[in-house]
C-alpha cells in the first residue's frame, strides 16, 4: 500500500502540471467553415467539400454580400511524352468575399470524350504501362498563370469497368497549387494489362484548401482553480488489494507453502534416519508427534 | 503479429515503469569523458597579432574566418580564451592597444570592441556609423595621444574616427562623403601626428587627404587624374609612397605624396621582366621598400629605390608567401618569406632594406597534405645569447595553423575541422587473428590489477588515490581507441569534409585524426578555378561477399560557385585515406541520388542529375547498367526550385538524345509539379527522411489493445513555405501578414498528403523527419514564442487488419505490395507545443533496428545539444490521459515542452558555432552515436531507453567471477564437510 501512497501524490502533481482539459483545443475538423468565412482570415483556407459530377453539393450560402461569377479553365492531357491537348473543362463559381479574398466553389467538370486517335494512343499507353498526364493552369482566373501544374498516373491505374479518374485540386485562394490525379481506389502492384470495356470517364473531383493548424494549447491561470477537483478524478479507481498484487502474492504463497512443507519434512526425515541408528524410541516418539500432525494437515 | 501486439503492451508497460523511475537521462560527474570527447577549434586564421608586452609575450591573438577571436599559447598552441562572434559579425581587423587590450573591428567596420588581453573579458564596445559603405581600416598608433588618451584610428563606412583606447569614446570624426571615393589605405607615418587617407575616385583619380590626428582637421586635399585608371589594391611601400597597377594590369604606378604633393612614376612591367604577358596582380603586403606582384604563376619581388625607381629583387616560380614587416631595433624592419620547394618549405627572414642578406634561413619538411602556405605572421624574441630570434606562424591551405621556430614545427592546430561541410561514417577493419592476443597477455596483470581496484571501489574500500587511479584508468582505456571493429559497433571512423577541401578520418573513440587527405581534385587547377567540396557519400560499404575490399567514400565537388559548373568526383579509401581515383565530369552536378542498389563489389549505384535535368549513372560499368535497367521504371526523383517556388517530379526516359551516345546518360521527363503562388508562398525548408533509417514495425499498439499502422514511405517530402513578406527577421511583420504552410508531398506521384497552415507564424524553420512523423520548429508571432509542431501519419488502408482470425487465415493485406499510385488513405494527427529556445539544428537518434524509442536532439542557441524524448511530441497527448494511456507512456499534455537541465547531451560543454548534428546507429540496438559539429566538435554515445541490452562499461566482471569461484569453492567445501560428517556419523 505504501507504493500506492507514493503514486497518488505523483499523479496529483502531474495533473496539476497539466492543468485541465478546458484549455485544450478541440480536435474537431472544421468541415463547414464557410460559415466562418466572414470573420475568418484574409486567406480563406479550409477543407472544401467534395464535389462530384453526379451530385454537386448544394450548400446554403448565407452571405448575400458575396458576389459570384462564373469562370472556366481547361484541362489538358498528354499520352506518354506527347504534347498536351485539351481534354475537358472545369467550370466553377468565383466567390468574392467581403473581406477581399476570392475562392472557387461549385466546381464542375465536363470531359471531352476520347476520339479514336486518343483511344489508340491510350491503348498504346496501356500496352507499354506508361503515364497518362494531365495539366491545369496554375492561375484559374488568368490561365495559364506562372506555370502549369502537372500530374500523371500510370494509365493502367485508371481502368475499372470504364475509366475512373479522381482529381484532387489543391487551391490557394484562386491559384491552383497542385492537382493530384489518379484512380479513386487502389492500384494494386503488378499492374495487369487489360482494356476498358467502355471508353467513358467517370470523374470525381475534390477541391481542397489548406487546413488550419490547431493552436498550441494555452493553459491559463484561472483554469487552475478547478484543477484540484479534477485532479481527484484522475486518480485510478482504488482496486482491491488482491486485484492489484495477485501476481506477486501467488508466487509468494507458493514459496511459503514450499518452504513450510520442506520444513515439515526435514525433521521427519531426520527422525526416521535417526531412529533405527540410535534406538531411542522415546525421542522418536517426541519427534514424530508434530510430523504426524503435519501429515494430517 | 497477434503475438506481438499481445506482448508489446507488457513491454511498453515495463519501459514506462522503468522510465518513470528514472525520467531523466543524465551523466554522473565521473562519467564525463568516458564516452564523449570535445575538441575546440578556431577556424582559418585571418590575422594574427603578437603581444610585445611582458605579460602577453607568450600569447598570440588571432582572428579567423569563423569569426573567432582567440588568444593562443605560443608555446603549445592551446586556447587561452576565445570568443565566437555571430555569423553576420565578420571581423575586419584586430590589434593590441596599450599592450593590454585587444581591439577588434567587425561587422563591416561598424562595431569596435576592446577585450582584456589576459582573460578575454570585454572592456567596452562602441558602435561606429557612417554615411556609406566602404572598406574598413583599424590602426592603433603607439604615439598618437589626445589629452593623454591613447587613440585608435578607425576608417569605416566612409568616416574616419578617432576612438579613445580607454573607454571607446569617439574623440573626433571626419566624413569622406564624396560619392565615388573609395578608400585604399589609411596611413599614419610614425613620428608625426598626421594621418593620410588615400584612395581612388571615379576609377581614374587618385585622392589624398592629410588630416591632423589630434583633432580631425583636414589639412590638405590633393588629387591627380591618371587617365588609364587603377586596378585592384595598392601596396604600401613607405609611409608616403604606395604602388598601384593601372587598369590593364601591365603598368606599375609609384605614387608618392610627400609633403602633400602627389607625384606619379610609371613603370611598365615589361621593362622589369621581359617575358611579361597578361595582367599582373599586386600581392597585398606592407614591407617598406619592397612589394610583390604575381603574374602567370610567377611571383616577382620588386624593390623601390629612391624616387620611384623600381628594380627586380627576385623572380620565383615557387609558391611563396610573405609576411608583414616587424619593426626591429633602431628603425630596422624584418619580414618573413616562405617558399615552397618540393616537400620542403624554405623560411627566410630578411631585413626590409637588405634583400640579399638573410637574418635567418631554415628549411622545414612539410606534410604534403597541408598544401600551400597561405599566410605568414612573424614574431621575434631575444635568444639566450641576446641576439634576435624569429618565430613564424603560418596558415596552410588546409586551414591548419603551425608555429615554426628553430627549423622545426613547434605545434600545429588542425583548424580546418572548424568548418565541416559534410560527415559520413565508415566501419573500421575487422580484428584479425594474432593481432590482439599478445596485447591481452601483456596486460593480464594490469587487467587483474584494474579489476582489483574496481572491486575495492565497489566495496567502498578504495582510498582517494585509488579512486583517482580508477577514474584515470577508465578515461584512458586503450580499448576505445583501438583501430579495429568492436562487437558493439561503438568504434567507427567519422569521415569529415572541410571547407578547405580536406578529408579527415576521426576515430569515434577519442577523436584523434586517423588520416587526413587534401583532395587533389579540389586543388586549384587550370580547368577548375575555384573548386568547392559539396558532399560526401558512402560509395562502397563492403560486407558479405566483398569483405576483402576496403570501404570507400565519394566526394562530390564542383568547379565554381554556380550550379552549372562542371563537377568533380573523387573516391577515397577510408582505411588508408588514399585517393583511389578522381573523375572530372563533363556535366554539372545539381543533385546526387544514392540508389538503393549495389553491384557485386558492394559499390552503391549513384544517379547524378545535371543542370539540364539529365541523369547520369555511376559507376560506369556494364554491371551497374544492367542492375539499373532492371529497376528503370521504378526510379523517380524530384527537384525543388526554391527561387521560383516550384517542386517537380521526374521519371527517367530512355538514353540521352544528344551529341555523343552515352549509355549511362538518361533523359528525364516531368511527371508532376506543384506551383506555389509566388505572391503568397515561398519555400524556406524541405526535409526528407534519412535514406538509411530503419523502422522496426509498422504497427503501433495503442492503449486499448488497438493497433494503428504508421504510414511509412521513403518517398515523402516535407516542405514549408512562408509568406514572402515573412522571410525576414522575426518580428519584421505583423502576425496578420505572416503565415507558414507545411506540406507533406509524395515525391513519386506529387500527391499532397497533408497541408496545414499556421497563421501568424514565421520562420526560420528547422525540421526533422523520421518514421511516420515530422517535427518542425518555427516562431509564433501571436504568442511571441517559438513552437514545435508534430505531424504523424497513419495508414488507414491497413487499419482493418485487427482481427486475429484474419491474420490466422491469411486474409489480410499486410504482405501485398504497396503502390503509390493507389489513392492513399492517410490520416494525420498533429499537435503544437511552445518551446523556449530558438534552434540551430534538429536531429533524431537512430538505432540499428529501430526498436529503441527516439529522442530529438535539438541544437540550442546556447550551442548545446538537448535530448528531448519523442514522447513529449506525441499528438495523442491529452490533458487527462486514461489509465491505459498512461501505461502506454502518454504524458499528460502541457502547453510547453520541458527543458530538463540534465538532459543536455553536451552536459557542461558547448559546441561553439553549432551547425549540424549527425546520428549514427551503433551495432548495439540501445545505443546511438551522436556527432555535433560547428567550430567545435563533440561526440558522445546516447542510449535513449538506457542500455537495456548490455552491461554498463564499468560492470565488474572480476567481482562476478570471484563470486562464482567463491560459490563453487563453498559448494565443494561444504560437500566435503558433509561427507565427512556423514562418514563420522556412520562410524559412530
Amino acid at each position: 500500500m505504501k507504493s500506492v501512497k507514493v503514486i497518488v501524490p505523483f499523479l496529483l502533481a502531474l495533473s496539476l502540471l497539466s492543468f485541465s482539459s478546458f484549455g485544450f483545443q478541440s480536435d474537431e475538423l472544421l468541415v463547414d467553415d464557410e460559415e466562418f468565412g466572414l470573420e475568418g482570415s484574409p486567406q480563406h483556407r479550409s477543407s472544401e467539400p467534395v464535389l462530384t459530377r453526379s451530385q454537386p453539393v448544394t450548400r446554403k450560402r448565407h452571405s448575400d454580400l458575396d458576389s459570384d461569377s462564373k469562370i472556366q479553365f481547361s484541362l489538358d492531357h498528354a499520352f506518354g511524352d506527347s504534347d498536351f491537348s485539351p481534354a475537358g473543362t472545369f467550370s466553377a463559381r468565383l466567390k468574392t468575399w467581403s473581406h477581399g479574398g476570392q475562392t472557387l466553389t461549385k466546381l464542375r467538370f465536363s470531359r471531352n470524350s476520347f476520339t479514336d486517335e486518343n483511344k489508340e494512343k491510350f491503348k498504346n499507353l496501356l500496352k507499354s504501362d506508361d503515364f497518362y498526364r494531365i495539366r491545369l493552369p496554375s492561375k484559374a482566373l488568368s490561365p495559364p498563370g506562372r506555370d502549369f501544374v502537372i500530374s500523371s498516373v500510370k494509365a493502367r491505374c485508371l481502368l475499372r469497368e470504364g475509366l475512373d479518374e479522381h482529381f484532387v485540386i489543391h487551391m490557394e485562394g484562386v491559384n491552383v497549387l497542385a492537382v493530384n490525379y489518379g484512380s479513386p481506389g487502389s492500384c494494386p502492384y503488378p499492374r495487369n494489362l487489360k482494356f476498358p470495356a467502355k471508353w467513358s470517364f467517370n470523374s470525381h473531383t475534390v477541391l481542397k484548401n489548406s487546413e488550419q493548424a490547431p493552436r498550441a494549447p494555452v493553459f491559463t491561470e484561472e483554469i487552475l482553480g478547478d484543477e484540484n477537483a479534477e485532479g481527484e478524478v484522475v486518480q485510478p479507481p482504488e482496486r482491491p488489494f488482491w486485484a492489484k498484487y495477485w501476481m506477486y502474492l501467488i508466487p509468494l504463497g507458493l514459496i511459503v507453502m514450499n518452504a513450510v512443507t520442506q520444513a515439515m519434512n526435514m525433521p521427519e526425515e531426520q527422525a526416521s534416519g535417526q531412529a533405527p541408528a540410535q534406538g531411542q524410541p522415546s525421542a522418536g516418539a517426541v519427534q514424530r508427534g508434530p510430523s504426524s500432525a503435519a501429515r494430517r494437515r | 503479429m497477434a503475438i506481438r501486439s499481445f506482448f508489446v503492451p507488457f513491454l511498453l508497460f515495463g519501459l514506462y515503469f522503468y522510465s518513470s523511475l528514472s525520467p531523466v537521462l543524465s551523466l554522473y560527474e565521473d562519467q564525463v569523458g568516458l564516452m564523449d570527447w570535445h575538441q575546440q577549434y578556431i577556424g582559418k586564421v585571418k590575422q594574427a597579432v603578437f603581444s610585445t608586452q611582458k605579460t602577453g609575450r607568450r600569447r598570440v591573438i588571432v582572428s579567423t574566418e569563423e569569426n573567432v577571436i582567440a588568444s593562443l599559447d605560443l608555446r603549445h598552441g592551446e586556447i587561452f580564451w576565445r570568443h565566437l562572434l555571430g555569423s553576420d559579425d565578420v571581423i575586419d581587423g584586430i590589434d593590441i592597444g596599450l599592450g593590454k587590450y585587444v581591439i577588434t573591428l567587425s561587422s563591416g567596420g561598424s562595431i569596435l570592441r576592446s577585450w582584456n588581453l589576459p582573460d578575454g573579458q570585454m572592456v567596452w564596445e562602441s558602435y561606429l556609423q557612417g554615411p556609406k559603405h566602404s572598406k574598413s581600416f583599424l590602426l592603433v598608433p603607439t604615439n598618437l595621444k589626445i589629452e593623454k588618451d591613447s587613440v585608435i584610428v578607425v576608417f569605416s563606412n566612409g568616416r574616419l574616427h578617432a576612438v579613445s583606447c580607454i573607454d571607446g569614446e569617439v574623440l573626433w570624426k571626419k566624413d569622406f562623403e564624396a560619392e565615388s571615393f573609395e578608400v585604399q589605405q589609411v596611413i599614419k607615418p610614425p613620428g608625426s601626428d598626421l594621418i593620410y587617407v588615400v584612395g581612388f575616385a571615379a576609377s581614374s583619380q587618385f585622392e589624398m587627404y592629410q588630416i591632423n590626428g589630434r583633432n580631425g582637421e583636414l589639412l590638405k586635399h590633393e588629387s591627380t587624374t591618371f587617365s588609364s585608371g587603377f586596378l585592384g589594391e595598392v601596396s604600401l611601400v613607405s609611409s608616403e609612397t604606395v604602388v598601384a597597377l593601372d587598369s590593364t594590369g601591365s603598368i606599375l604606378l609609384t605614387i608618392s605624396f610627400q609633403n602633400g604633393e602627389i607625384s606619379f612614376q610609371q613603370t611598365p612591367i615589361s621593362n622589369l621582366y621581359e617575358h611579361f604577358s597578361g595582367p599582373a596582380i599586386i600581392i597585398p603586403s606592407s614591407v617598406p621598400g619592397i612589394f610583390a606582384i604575381k603574374t602567370n604563376a610567377i611571383t616577382i619581388f620588386i624593390r623601390v629605390i629612391g624616387e620611384g625607381m623600381l628594380e627586380v629583387a627576385e623572380k620565383t616560380n615557387h609558391e611563396t608567401a610573405i609576411s608583414d614587416s616587424l619593426p626591429l631595433s633602431e628603425g630596422q624592419q624584418a619580414f618573413a618569406l616562405i617558399q615552397h620547394a618540393g616537400s620542403e618549405i624554405h623560411l627566410a627572414v630578411k631585413l626590409a632594406h637588405d634583400w640579399d642578406g638573410n637574418l635567418l634561413k631554415e628549411s622545414i619538411k612539410m606534410n604534403q597534405q597541408r598544401g600551400l602556405v597561405h599566410k605568414v605572421f612573424i614574431n621575434n624574441y631575444i635568444r639566450t645569447d641576446k641576439s634576435h630570434g624569429f618565430r613564424v606562424l603560418i596558415v596552410m591551405e588546409d586551414h591548419s595553423l603551425l608555429l615554426l621556430q628553430q627549423g622545426t614545427i613547434v605545434w600545429s592546430r588542425e583548424d580546418g575541422l572548424a568548418s565541416i561541410i559534410d560527415v559520413t561514417t565508415s566501419e573500421l577493419p575487422v580484428e584479425r587473428d594474432g593481432v590482439s592476443v599478445a596485447k591481452v597477455e601483456h596486460n593480464l596483470f594490469e587487467w587483474l590489477k584494474g579489476h582489483m581496484l574496481k572491486l575495492k571501489g565497489t566495496l567502498m574500500l578504495a582510498s582517494p588515490e585509488d579512486v583517482a587511479l580508477i577514474q584515470s584508468m577508465r578515461l584512458k582505456s586503450s580499448e576505445k581507441s583501438k583501430m579495429t571493429r568492436d562487437h558493439n559497433g561503438f568504434r567507427k571512423l567519422l569521415i569529415v569534409l572541410t571547407r578547405a577541401g580536406k578529408l579527415f578520418a576521426l576515430h569515434t573513440g577519442d577523436g584523434h585524426i586517423v588520416w587526413s587527405h587534401l583532395l587533389r581534385s579540389l586543388h586549384k587547377s587550370e580547368p577548375c578555378q575555384s573548386p568547392i567540396g559539396l558532399n560526401l557519400y558512402q560509395w562502397q560499404v563492403p560486407h558479405h561477399h566483398a569483405m576483402d575490399e576496403n570501404p570507400s567514400v565519394l566526394v562530390v565537388s564542383r568547379c565554381g560557385p554556380s550550379s552549372d559548373a562542371p563537377g568533380v568526383l573523387s573516391f577515397i579509401d577510408t582505411y588508408t585515406g588514399n585517393e583511389l581515383s578522381s573523375l572530372s565530369l563533363a556535366h554539372a552536378v545539381a543533385q546526387v541520388i544514392p540508389l538503393p542498389y549495389t553491384d557485386s563489389t558492394e559499390q552503391r549505384l549513384h544517379l547524378l542529375i545535371d543542370s539540364d535535368k539529365h541523369a547520369h549513372l555511376y559507376p560506369k560499368t556494364s554491371e551497374a547498367l544492367s542492375i539499373f535497367k532492371r529497376e528503370f521504371s521504378n526510379i523517380y526523383w524530384y527537384s525543388v526550385e526554391g527561387h521560383n517556388g516550384i517542386i517537380k517530379g521526374h521519371a527517367l526516359k530512355y538514353e540521352c538524345t544528344g551529341k555523343v551516345a552515352d549509355e549511362f546518360c538518361f533523359d528525364t521527363r516531368e511527371l508532376w509539379s506543384v506551383v506555389f503562388p509566388s505572391e503568397s508562398e515561398k519555400i524556406i525548408a524541405t526535409v526528407t527522411r534519412k535514406l538509411n533509417e530503419v523502422v522496426h514495425t509498422q504497427a503501433k499498439v495503442i492503449a486499448d489493445q488497438d493497433v494503428m499502422y504508421k504510414y511509412i514511405s521513403k518517398n515523402l517530402l516535407f516542405v514549408v513555405t512562408v509568406a514572402p513578406k515573412g522571410c525576414g527577421e522575426i518580428g519584421s511583420v505583423t502576425p496578420e501578414e505572416s503565415w507558414l504552410v507545411a506540406y507533406l508531398i509524395d515525391t513519386v506521384t506529387g500527391r499532397i498528403l497533408h497541408r496545414v497552415t499556421h497563421h501568424g507564424a514565421q520562420g526560420p524553420v528547422h525540421a526533422v523527419f523520421s518514421e511516420n512523423w515530422v517535427v518542425y520548429h518555427y516562431f509564433n508571432l501571436r504568442a511571441h514564442r517559438y513552437e514545435l509542431s508534430v505531424i504523424e501519419l497513419y495508414d488507414q488502408s491497413r487499419a482493418d487488419n485487427k482481427d486475429v482470425w484474419k491474420l490466422v487465415l491469411g486474409k489480410h493485406n499486410l504482405t501485398s505490395p504497396i503502390s503509390l499510385f493507389s489513392r492513399p488513405e492517410v490520416i494525420t494527427k498533429s499537435q503544437s507545443y511552445f518551446f523556449t529556445h530558438s534552434v540551430k539544428a534538429i536531429a533524431v537518434t537512430s538505432t540499428a533496428k529501430g526498436i529503441t524509442s527516439k529522442q530529438l536532439l535539438i541544437g540550442t542557441i546556447g550551442d548545446q545539444v538537448l535530448a528531448l524524448d519523442k514522447r513529449f511530441l506525441d499528438p495523442r497527448r491529452s490533458v487527462n490521459p486514461t489509465q491505459a494511456e498512461k501505461e502506454e507512456g502518454i504524458i499528460p499534455l502541457t502547453d510547453s515542452l520541458p527543458i530538463i537541465p540534465q538532459s543536455y547531451v553536451t552536459h557542461a560543454l558547448r559546441v561553439e558555432g553549432l551547425r549540424g548534428i549527425i546520428t549514427v546507429p551503433a551495432k548495439l540496438e540501445s545505443t546511438t552515436l551522436v556527432f555535433a559539429h560547428g567550430v567545435d566538435l563533440f561526440f558522445t554515445q546516447l542510449a535513449p531507453s538506457r542500455t537495456y541490452d548490455s552491461l554498463t562499461e564499468d560492470f565488474n566482471y572480476a567481482l562476478l567471477l570471484i563470486t562464482i569461484v567463491a560459490l563453487v569453492a563453498a559448494i565443494f567445501v561444504t560437500w566435503r564437510l558433509s561427507e565427512r560428517k556423514e562418514l563420522q556419523e556412520k562410524w559412530r
